[in-house]
């Protein structure tokens, strides 16, 4: 298959128009699976009562906030080095959800804290980290818009979400290297500390974030082509029709 | 500027990376040297913010011991990004930067030396001046010797990581503002680590993994990022 015919954002254009909608269904789909288990499956935490079910919003928050940084600079490392239009605007695309993601955590977690540790902040290593990301989402943004040109804010901006990476292994070992508030990763690859209908909402919720952040990623990026491509022959026709 | 840049980078007669970091870093000395207001401005801005904290809080000796290190390394922190847009904003308006990249030498080499320059004429007076700020705080002795020893290898990660963001916001809009947004996010480990090995030491723990982290950082800095920032010029300059 020639992955190439889709880096053209013509054809690409149609294509995320096609798509997007699936993944917002199954968004949903997933979504309305994940708060049913969540709220109704799951039993109470021992300790927490039931204030605990935040987790099901907050901790696939958080898996996003990193995955999607991660991901938009893998379309930035793509778009550097093989110099394609169509991977730094998926970058671009992707930043604002990603920002959301990341508030999410930080929001839902201060919500968390305040019942559970009896305050709404504390400058914990991974609550700090993933503050900082939230300001590298901000500095991208900014960036990709602070050009004329916006193909230098591609460049550039791609560049900087290379250099932030340095900060993921931070905030995801942050709780292995400081012993400090926030608790440990409770979910392994070789097995879990929880309860089975607790690990499969969260599962299901952050599947459905994971969805929801592809369909919101293909819209924007349409958005993003039209504004580009806008003195192309076939967006003139597109919006001749 | 243009006269120093005519008389050494074009009539290189070997062109490599010593050769290039020798002449950019002789050449921005010379400049810092010519003009001393830039870097007095730095050291000024420094002591003048570190003394307005004990004027705000409160001259409390107790606090003002324990609160010194985080302080004096936010100060030095601030005074390092303020110097920041000199580095390569100068050149890039007055095209010198342009003809630094004909030049024979390698890139990395005369990039890396504008950074050595910097961080000569900005983290280095700073980590000297630490000490005496320090006094002022009450700082014991151990505690200056650990704080200075801790700019001393947090202050060029500082350059490096700042001549990166600098060099990506080359010619934007929104300047200082952005500049900010992009640096002092990624300044913070620096911090953390930095001020951490100053607090482990007047708390009377061993500041060593704090300061080994730190040179960690400081190789994985030098090693990786000046060819970010010849990457950031080359865009800035396409």
């Amino acid at each position: 298959m020639n992955w190439g015919y889709f880096a053209s954002p013509a054809t690409f254009y149609r294509l995320a128009g096609w798509m997007a909608p699936w993944w917002f269904v199954i968004a949903v789909v997933l979504g309305i699976a994940g708060l049913y288990v969540g709220f109704v499956v799951a039993p109470t935490d021992a300790q927490q009562g039931e204030v605990y079910r935040v987790i099901f919003i907050h901790v696939p928050a958080a898996w996003m906030s990193m995955f999607i940084y991660f991901v938009m600079a893998c379309y930035g490392g793509v778009s550097l080095t093989f110099n394609t239009r169509m991977a730094a605007m998926m970058a671009r695309a992707l930043a604002p959800t990603g920002a959301m993601f990341t508030f999410v955590a930080l929001w839902t977690g201060s919500f968390w804290g305040r019942p559970t540790w009896g305050t709404y902040w504390v400058w914990d290593a991974r609550i700090t980290s993933e503050l900082v990301l939230l300001f590298l989402y901000i500095g991208f943004i900014a960036l990709a818009n602070a050009f004329e040109d916006p193909r230098r804010g591609d460049r550039a901006s791609a560049l900087l979400a290379l250099i932030g990476l340095v900060n993921l292994p931070i905030i995801y070992f942050s709780v292995h290297w400081w012993n400090t508030l926030h608790q440990g990763s409770t979910v392994k690859l070789t097995g879990t500390s929880m309860h089975v209908a607790m690990l499969w909402g969260m599962l299901l919720m952050a599947f459905s974030f994971w969805a929801y952040a592809i369909g919101a990623a293909l819209v924007r990026a349409r958005a993003i082509i039209l504004e580009r491509e806008r003195r192309t022959q076939w967006v003139r026709e597109l919006a001749a029709t | 500027m243009n006269a120093l840049l005519a008389g050494h980078a074009m009539r290189a007669p070997h062109a490599s990376f010593g050769s290039g970091f020798a002449w950019a870093f002789r050449r921005d000395i010379a400049l810092a040297w010519r003009h001393p207001g830039e870097t007095m401005l730095v050291v000024a801005f420094f002591v003048l913010v570190a003394s307005l904290f004990p004027l705000g809080i409160g001259a409390e000796s107790q606090i003002l011991a324990r609160i010194g290190p985080g302080v004096i390394w936010v100060c030095a922190l601030l005074s390092a990004f303020l110097s920041l847009p000199g580095l390569f904003a100068g050149d890039y308006a007055d095209g010198s930067l342009e003809q630094m990249t004909l030049s024979p030498h390698p890139m990395s080499g005369w990039a890396s030396g504008k950074i050595a320059a910097h961080w000569v004429s900005s983290g280095l007076p700073l980590t000297m001046l630490s000490p005496l700020i320090g006094l002022q705080y009450g700082l014991t002795l151990d505690t200056l010797g650990v704080l200075a020893a801790a700019l001393a290898i947090g202050t060029p990660v500082l350059s490096l990581l700042g001549a990166a963001c600098t060099a990506l916001a080359l010619g934007a809009r929104g300047g200082g503002m952005l500049l900010a947004l992009l640096a002092l996010p990624l300044f913070v480990p620096v911090l953390v680590f930095g001020a951490g090995a100053a607090e482990a030491q007047a708390t009377g723990l061993s500041p060593s993994p704090h300061l080994s982290i730190l040179g960690a950082g400081l190789i994985l800095a030098v090693l990786a990022l000046p060819s970010a920032v010849c990457a950031a010029i080359r865009i800035a300059l396409d």
